[in-house]
């Protein structure tokens, strides 16, 4: 065993950066969802709509555009798993943890934006999900998430 | 300026439709982000880099938007949408349009 490892050092880099990647990303995503956990509570205030327009609302309110977005990378074990699942298809959990997690993180960072300027609910909210991918070998997998809308925000006393 | 994606704005009155105004920019990573993003990759996570580089081409979008507006004499844009386009191996594309009005 150790013969044959010595004889193919590639393989251990492979070995290690996937213990690496299992451990680090494990890690990473469980304290990445802790945070969203307790932001999302913090931010249950602010309220979200996908409708385009907003129901009995105030003369003196104004609106502004809010936007928020993330780039959220894979990690290597990720990505090796996600490999051996192409051949047999089906639910990729891997990813769509991935995808949660960019999704949940962008919607954040739009209603801090909103709560910043003084906003209590956002309208018309829309996503985008783009590949950051950037093709070749050796790039790197991930995607970025936007999500944007329109705050409604309260007059100034 | 007013940008809005919504198609109205609460409590005022569209007075003159303009038409739809765009802006849009093409921006790439630069090398030393790139290599900072595929260490990254190892043990996965925000990639902040990519993050800042994507806020700031949609900010430089969004403002080519408003300039056109000011352009033609508008004061508020609506129903603005995003539009993001993989041109080429590293470098993305981000698209801000919508319509140009003058409210009262």
């Amino acid at each position: 065993m150790s013969a044959f490892l010595l004889q193919h050092p590639d393989f251990v880099v492979f070995l290690v950066l996937l213990a690496v990647g299992y451990f680090a990303g494990r890690a990473a995503e469980s304290a990445h969802y802790r945070s969203i956990r307790r932001r999302e509570r913090q931010l249950a205030g602010i309220l979200m709509f996908a409708t385009k327009f907003p129901p009995a609302v105030q003369v003196r309110q104004t609106t502004t555009l809010v936007s928020g977005s993330v780039v959220i990378s894979s990690d290597y074990f990720k990505l090796f798993v996600a490999s051996l699942r192409k051949l047999f298809g089906g639910r990729f959990r891997v990813y769509e943890t991935l995808l949660d997690r960019a999704r949940r993180e962008a919607v954040l960072r739009m209603k801090r934006e909103a709560l910043r300027l003084g906003g209590h609910a956002v309208f018309n909210v829309k996503f985008e999900t783009f590949n950051v991918t950037m093709g070749a070998r050796g790039g790197i997998a991930a995607v970025e998430v936007l999500a944007y809308g329109t705050a409604l925000i309260e007059p100034k006393k | 300026m007013l940008v809005s994606n919504l198609e109205i704005v609460p409590g005022k009155r569209i007075v003159k439709h303009l038409g739809m105004v765009q802006g849009s920019t093409v921006r790439a990573k630069h090398v030393g982000r790139d290599i900072m993003a595929s260490l990254k990759n190892i043990v996965g996570g925000e990639l902040s880099g990519y993050t800042e580089l994507l806020q700031e081409t949609r900010a430089e979008a969004t403002k080519r938007m408003v300039d056109q507006a000011q352009a033609v004499g508008a004061n508020a844009v609506l129903n603005v949408r995003y539009s993001t386009t993989s041109i080429a191996q590293g470098a993305a594309e981000i698209l801000a349009y919508g319509t140009a009005v003058i409210l009262e």
